[in-house]
């Protein structure tokens, strides 16, 4: 097997084979594995049901994340504000029985470190390279930017996972997304991962593992890598992965989970180890030109739906696949848009800053920088920024950056998933439209009847800043950023 | 888990493409702490369109949906899976579908057929009037117009749901296995092997 040049991929695969089938299933061991609140329940009344145990409690941590509202959890006098919607209050104490009743170690709303499950997992170094690390939420793929193997699971899977800390795989197929030459100043990973999103399709990537190769991602942070990988299924792969190097064990370091003395050592000889060989084999290969992106927005409810924000609103007859036409015209109907609507044209009555794709500080940061001494126009009613974690949020704070949001006009929240999926109280009005720095523009993602437009957080501040659609480039002066 | 070796009935000639597990089962029905009832919830968006094929009385309890490519993509959320059930469907068939709801189909006993487009078509047709008639054992999918499609299935699942399989009791008789494997991985990836958080 040493002959045979390997991906990444190959090789995260080949150091955690349990068992093999002739068939082709593996049982693959699971390094890592994060638990929140939506879809544990099931699994952790299954295993009380047949009386089995976590093996490996210390290989899980639960947090919740989904349906925490993100207003004040406590009151002036340190009391625990009560959650109004009595289904999501019972999620939620929920997981905070099942973990410690099961050995698993509980961040609470309150602490600190609580966060989106995809924002903690890499900032307390739990999350590593070359790791196996499943959620049940399909964003999981986000974790693939440390270099490491991590994909969504259902709830019977969380439930196998809990009990024998292994899954039940068929190896996946390998897509290579190569991205050729250097993104244009203004141009940022999210705007990146939407414009491959658009070339590969929703369906493209399903069955496949992705890997994110070129010059790029070299130059990338942690941060942005994270944000690409994370959306790695919207384009239908189950995982998403970036090849650790220096910048990814510069971030990894002295993280309160991460390897100390000489397992630091020994893990970074491996990390430095994994790297695709020269010569190994894709099943598939995208290759990008990013000179060709510009900051890209959503028009749709598909991910797939999108546009150079110079662009404009598509006829659904310009595309050649029936059933995509078919699909266009559903999705403009939802949307309220016409063909032909130039995207700055658009305006936006909510922002949504936040989401496990784009709630780091980099993103705050980035937000920030647009909305410094500007003011939120008065078409837009509702403006949130989210941090995804109490850490983000406290980082935020140092910075003074809050201060700057607070005075363009926008609210200052606490982490969550928020708005992203509206399972919190945090929802666009049916009929409004909000730029949102989510992942997904799906019908009703938002909230009943909300119509998403998925940017960046430099872009949603800018469309915070003008209450429509704006190129971010035209606000700020990108090249000195 | 409950077995499942021929499902016969009316099937819901849906045939939509991409459609997601949000579409499925919206967020606001995620709450539960149970598998039950979810079936109220199921494409609640698309119940509001007139004469949708879900809310039409023909189709009232069919144990079959017929769907268009890239079913179930998105979320992974098992609820999607669970709605399914409640509705009484056991089978659902499509050009293709996400990696993930198909895993969570299977995992839930719920048979997912893939069939090419131009078979899907035919059945959508058939469909509308008359029932059709799922056979595992055979992987073979027919009506009474003497249509015969085959499919393949992984010859694993195959096997768990024709016995209707807990998958998690299987693995947890290769106990011995996964604990040498851990044992292997603390000599090699100590770092991965253990995760000790240092002290604040």
């Amino acid at each position: 097997m040493s002959s045979t040049p390997r991906t990444l991929y190959d090789k995260i695969w080949d150091a955690h084979v349990v068992d093999s089938r002739d068939d082709g299933t593996s049982l693959i061991y699971i390094d890592r594995h994060i638990v929140h609140e939506v879809t544990s329940p099931q699994a952790f009344e299954a295993l009380r049901v047949s009386g089995r145990k976590v093996r490996r409690p210390d290989l899980t941590i639960a947090v919740p994340d989904h349906n925490l509202p993100t207003t004040a959890r406590l009151d002036a006098a340190g009391q625990r504000i009560p959650i109004a919607d009595p289904e999501s209050s019972q999620q939620l104490a929920a997981l905070a029985r099942n973990a410690p009743e099961f050995g698993i170690r509980y961040i609470g709303d309150t602490d600190a470190e609580q966060g989106i499950v995809h924002v903690i997992g890499p900032e307390q170094g739990f999350s590593l390279p070359g790791a196996t690390i499943v959620c049940g939420d399909s964003h999981t793929a986000c974790h693939g930017g440390l270099g490491a193997l991590a994909f969504g699971i259902g709830t019977s899977e969380v439930e196998h996972v809990l009990a024998t800390q292994t899954l039940l795989l068929k190896q996946s197929k390998t897509m290579e997304v190569r991205v050729e030459g250097e993104l244009n100043p203004g141009v940022t990973p999210k705007d990146l991962i939407l414009h491959i999103i658009g070339v590969v399709g929703t369906a493209g990537g399903t069955g496949h593992v992705i890997e994110y190769r070129g010059p790029v991602f070299e130059r990338m942070s942690v941060e942005g890598r994270l944000t690409v990988c994370n959306m790695s299924i919207e384009a239908g792969a189950r995982a998403g992965l970036i090849a650790p190097d220096e910048t990814t064990f510069a971030y990894v370091k002295g993280r309160p989970y991460a390897p100390k003395g000489a397992d630091w050592d020994k893990a970074v000889a491996w990390w430095k180890s994994l790297a695709t060989d020269p010569g190994a084999k894709f099943d598939k290969s995208v290759v990008i030109n990013a000179a060709d992106i510009e900051p890209t927005v959503t028009w749709g409810t598909s991910p797939e739906d999108v546009v150079g924000i110079g662009g404009t609103v598509p006829a659904p007859e310009s595309f050649a696949d029936p059933s995509k036409q078919d699909a266009a015209r559903v999705s403009l109907a939802y949307m309220g848009l016409e063909p032909g609507t130039r995207m700055t044209d658009i305006e936006v009555q909510n922002v949504f800053i936040g989401s496990c794709t784009n709630s780091r500080i980099e993103d705050i940061r980035a937000a920030a920088a647009v909305l410094r001494g500007r003011k939120k126009a008065d078409n837009v009613k509702w403006a949130i920024v989210v941090p995804g974690s109490g850490l983000v949020k406290a980082q935020a704070e140092a910075e003074g950056l809050d201060r700057i949001i607070i005075e363009a006009g926008l609210e200052w929240r606490e982490p969550g998933c928020s708005a992203c999926l509206a399972m919190n109280p945090d929802k666009v009005p049916a009929g409004e439209r909000c730029a949102s720095t989510s992942n997904r523009n799906f019908t009703g993602r938002q909230g009943p009847g909300a119509r998403t437009h998925l940017v960046s957080p430099a872009m949603a501040a800018a469309a915070a800043v003008t209450g429509r659609l704006t190129d971010v480039r035209e606000l700020v002066d990108v090249a000195a950023a | 888990m409950e077995p499942i070796r021929h499902v016969a009935g009316r099937a819901i000639p849906f045939g939509r493409k991409n459609v997601d597990t949000d579409v499925i089962i919206p967020a606001h029905w995620l709450k539960t702490i149970t598998r039950e009832g979810l079936g109220r919830g199921a494409f609640e968006a698309v119940r509001k369109e007139p004469g949708n094929v879900f809310d039409d009385p023909e189709f009232a309890g069919a144990p079959v949906l017929i769907a268009g490519d890239n079913f179930g993509c998105g979320s992974s959320r098992e609820h999607a899976a669970w709605a399914l059930l409640d509705m009484g469907v056991t089978c659902v068939i499509a050009p293709s579908f996400s990696d993930i709801f198909a895993s969570n189909a299977f995992k839930n006993g719920i048979l997912a057929v893939v069939l090419p487009q131009e078979q899907v078509e035919r059945l959508l047709d058939v469909a509308k009037t008359d029932p059709i008639d799922i056979d595992l054992e055979s992987q073979t999918v027919t009506t009474r117009f003497q249509d015969r499609f085959r499919f393949e299935i992984d010859p694993f699942r195959k096997h768990c749901l024709l016995n209707g399989l807990d998958e998690v009791g299987l693995t947890m008789m290769q106990g011995d296995r996964i604990g040498a494997h851990e044992q292997r991985a603390n000599a090699e990836f100590p770092f991965l092997a253990q995760a000790t958080r240092a002290a604040a």
